[in-house]
């Protein structure tokens, strides 16, 4: 036999015994419409065959005609690359650049990973831009190390690239970051905490992001700098990991809360985790007894802060390294000027409850800049 | 009446008055018959819009980018339709590959161990997953979803250990080799593409041209039947999930070759890919079905799909519609075309 079958003799052969005519649809069980002869299936066949094909030649052609009549003849390609579409901060981030890229007259193409850490999608992606011939390449990584391959490949093209939010390790495998100083972020965040927990012993829950994550790693050392604990003191009571998701957040919270229903100060990652973790908070009734923290800067992060769900957050400006990495980006494409180095987007402390030492910003310049 | 075998079963011999029905369903059963012609027509189909919609896709550098992002889940999905063949599913397969990623990668980093002995262990450690696997499904008749999910988990777990918390890079030349590439007028072959090829033709040829194929394709039409016929139902399924683990183990020496860096996140989605792949390419889901040149037509389907989106700047959103439509539409194919009429 040709084919990749084997017909078992026990099978029930198909027989169609009617010469006259295509009475072999009759079908023997009551009320049933399926064909049961073949003719009737190889129709039926043949409609979802060309049905299908229809289908996808459809969208498929639709798809790229109506890209190919939007693009311009010599457009600056630049291509985007972020974590995940999960997450605000970085949709906020993409449509910066979108629109930046607009106003300069470039084509933007952002592709994303499918999950926090992701880095098969970031590198496929990137050798995909590579492809399509990008001028400048800005990425986030999801992990700092799993980018350098391919990376050194898009740099021995000449094609520039810029590491936003995160760098990459070692920081000069990009040609420059433009990132939030992450640790120094985290050091704000914990100084405030120790602030605003005043003289109570603390009993610190740490609810982290993503394990091994650069940006993750920064700001919980940067955290614990600040609160002036090291790590491993009893004081922390409790870790959780939540991947920067508000759903584990509020997992994360609850199982810390049950273990040790003391704990009276809070570092979260983002404002995703941190919203999740007041959710679980709230549940409990010990809204007044925790200081949560936060890092993020966003609209719903901010409106959180003035409803004093979180104590502070430390805004992080997201817009500014996505227009400033696209501007980077059509200069380099125009004059061949590198941006290097680490460019610092700055952060902000964000609270309605400062303290006269340590400056901050109050939730209505907080609404008026945050990126959300 | 002359009973003739048709793809599809046997048939009552048609009366000539029948014959010119025949002819107009003709090319088309044939199209049907062999399942990789569709989805060969689909890839076909892609390139051509791609290629005519940019100038970079046809590219000699782009075609080979293409398969070198095919190489892992390519091979996963070797061993997936050969599970898949057997009426089982495999949703361990890109567990067990990163595990041997982590495990080669700790050994050769950490405790300075020669890199052939600790990229053997890890292939011996990825069989030994799929034989549990396979003891599980054949000598418990348990079944593979629920078998292959729980692996999963346990892998998962085992993973996170060994790799303390994070992905780490993996420097070392051996381990690194199938991503080394043959230079070949302006594109690359990497090794890794020439072991992915080779390992189809392999299991291609033991799949088709060997008893033990046939025997493959027996069980997953009919296990009971081919119980009743003397097929050694037991060893076969075991033999086609240790397989499956050793392809899985390769699967992580080229995922290393690819992406030098041994990450406890990598291939989450491994298993639904491979399982697309295969089903795009026109393996049954109900087993004894499909054939093995149709899932590297389904991977690179998917593949090419991604790359020309992006070659494009179309929004990544139209891929996972269209896979989806692809999905069904092959299922549907697969189900009506093969006229179950239990």
């Amino acid at each position: 036999m040709k084919d990749n079958q084997m017909r078992i003799v026990t099978k029930t052969p198909v027989m169609s015994y009617d010469n006259a005519g295509d009475a072999g649809n009759r079908d023997k069980r009551a009320g049933s419409l399926r064909p049961t002869s073949e003719r009737g299936r190889w129709r039926s066949c043949r409609r979802i065959a060309i049905a299908l094909l229809a289908t996808v030649a459809a969208a498929t052609i639709f798809a790229a005609v109506s890209t190919v009549a939007n693009a311009a003849g010599d457009e600056i390609l630049i291509g985007l690359v972020t974590k995940t579409e999960v997450n605000p901060f970085f949709v906020k981030m993409r449509q910066a650049a979108t629109a930046e890229a607009e106003k300069q007259g470039a084509k933007l193409i952002a592709r994303f990973g499918k999950f926090d850490g992701d880095n098969e999608g970031q590198v496929a992606a990137v050798e995909d831009l590579i492809s399509a011939g990008v001028k400048g390449i800005l990425i986030t990584p999801s992990n700092s190390t799993g980018v350098l391959g391919v990376i050194k490949k898009a740099r021995d093209k000449g094609i520039l690239v810029i590491a936003l939010d995160t760098a990459t390790d070692p920081a000069d495998a990009v040609d420059a970051t433009l990132a939030t100083d992450n640790f120094e972020a985290g050091v704000l965040q914990g100084q405030y905490a120790r602030k605003a927990l005043g003289d109570k012993t603390p009993k610190l829950a740490m609810l982290d992001g993503t394990p091994g994550g650069t940006v993750d790693v920064l700001r919980h050392d940067g955290f614990l700098k600040g609160f002036g604990l090291k790590e491993g003191d009893p004081a922390i009571v409790g870790k959780q990991i939540t991947h920067g998701a508000q759903d584990q957040g509020q997992t994360g919270m609850e199982n810390l809360l049950t273990a040790h229903p003391d704990i009276n100060v809070v570092y979260t990652v983002n404002e995703p985790a941190a919203e999740g973790a007041y959710a679980a908070i709230k549940a409990r009734g010990k809204s007044n007894d925790v200081v949560l923290t936060s890092i993020d800067g966003g609209r719903l992060g901010v409106q959180y802060v003035n409803a004093g769900k979180i104590a502070a957050t430390v805004m992080q400006f997201p817009k500014i390294m996505a227009a400033r990495g696209v501007d980077y980006v059509v200069d380099y494409a125009k004059t061949g000027k590198k941006p290097s180095g680490f460019i610092n987007t700055g952060a902000s402390l964000i609270t309605d409850k400062p303290f006269s030492d340590l400056p901050s910003k109050d939730t209505k310049w907080g609404l008026e800049n945050c990126w959300g | 009446m002359r009973l003739q075998s048709t793809g599809d079963g046997v048939s009552a011999d048609q009366t000539p008055r029948r014959t010119a029905d025949n002819a107009r369903t003709g090319i088309m059963r044939q199209v049907l018959l062999k399942p990789t012609v569709g989805p060969l027509i689909v890839l076909l189909l892609f390139c051509t819009v791609f290629s005519l919609a940019t100038h970079t896709f046809l590219a000699a550098g782009n075609l080979s980018l293409v398969v070198q992002q095919s190489v892992i889940v390519g091979t996963l999905a070797i061993g997936q339709t050969m599970i898949i063949l057997t009426a089982g599913v495999d949703l361990a397969n890109g567990g067990i590959a990163v595990l041997g990623t982590i495990v080669a990668g700790r050994l050769v980093a950490e405790q300075q161990n020669p890199a052939l002995l600790s990229l053997l262990f890890a292939l011996i450690l990825c069989t030994g997953f799929g034989m549990t696997a396979g003891l599980l499904v054949s000598r418990l008749m348990l079944p593979p979803f629920i078998v292959t999910l729980g692996l999963l988990g346990i892998i998962t777990a085992i993973t996170r250990l060994v790799a303390h918390g994070g992905a780490f890079p993996v420097t070392d030349d051996l381990l690194a080799w199938p991503g080394n590439a043959i230079a070949v007028g302006d594109t690359s072959i990497t090794y890794g593409m020439l072991i992915m090829f080779g390992l189809y033709l392999l299991v291609w040829y033991l799949l088709t041209q060997t008893a033990w194929g046939r025997h493959v394709y027996a069980i997953g039409n009919n296990r009971e039947a081919a119980r009743l016929v003397g097929i050694p139902v037991q060893s076969r399924l075991l033999s086609v999930y240790t397989f499956a683990g050793f392809l899985y183990g390769i699967g992580s020496w080229l995922a290393l070759g690819r992406i030098p860096n041994a990450d406890p996140n990598a291939l989450q989605n491994a298993n639904l890919d491979s399982i697309t792949a295969g089903v795009i390419g026109g393996t049954s889901l109900f087993g004894g079905r499909g054939s093995l040149w149709g899932t590297l037509i389904g991977t690179l389907i998917v593949a090419v799909l991604r790359n020309g989106l992006t070659l494009t700047g179309i929004d990544p959103l139209w891929q996972d519609l269209v896979t989806g439509i692809l999905v069904i539409g092959a299922v549907a194919l697969d189900q009506v075309s093969k006229g179950k009429q239990r």
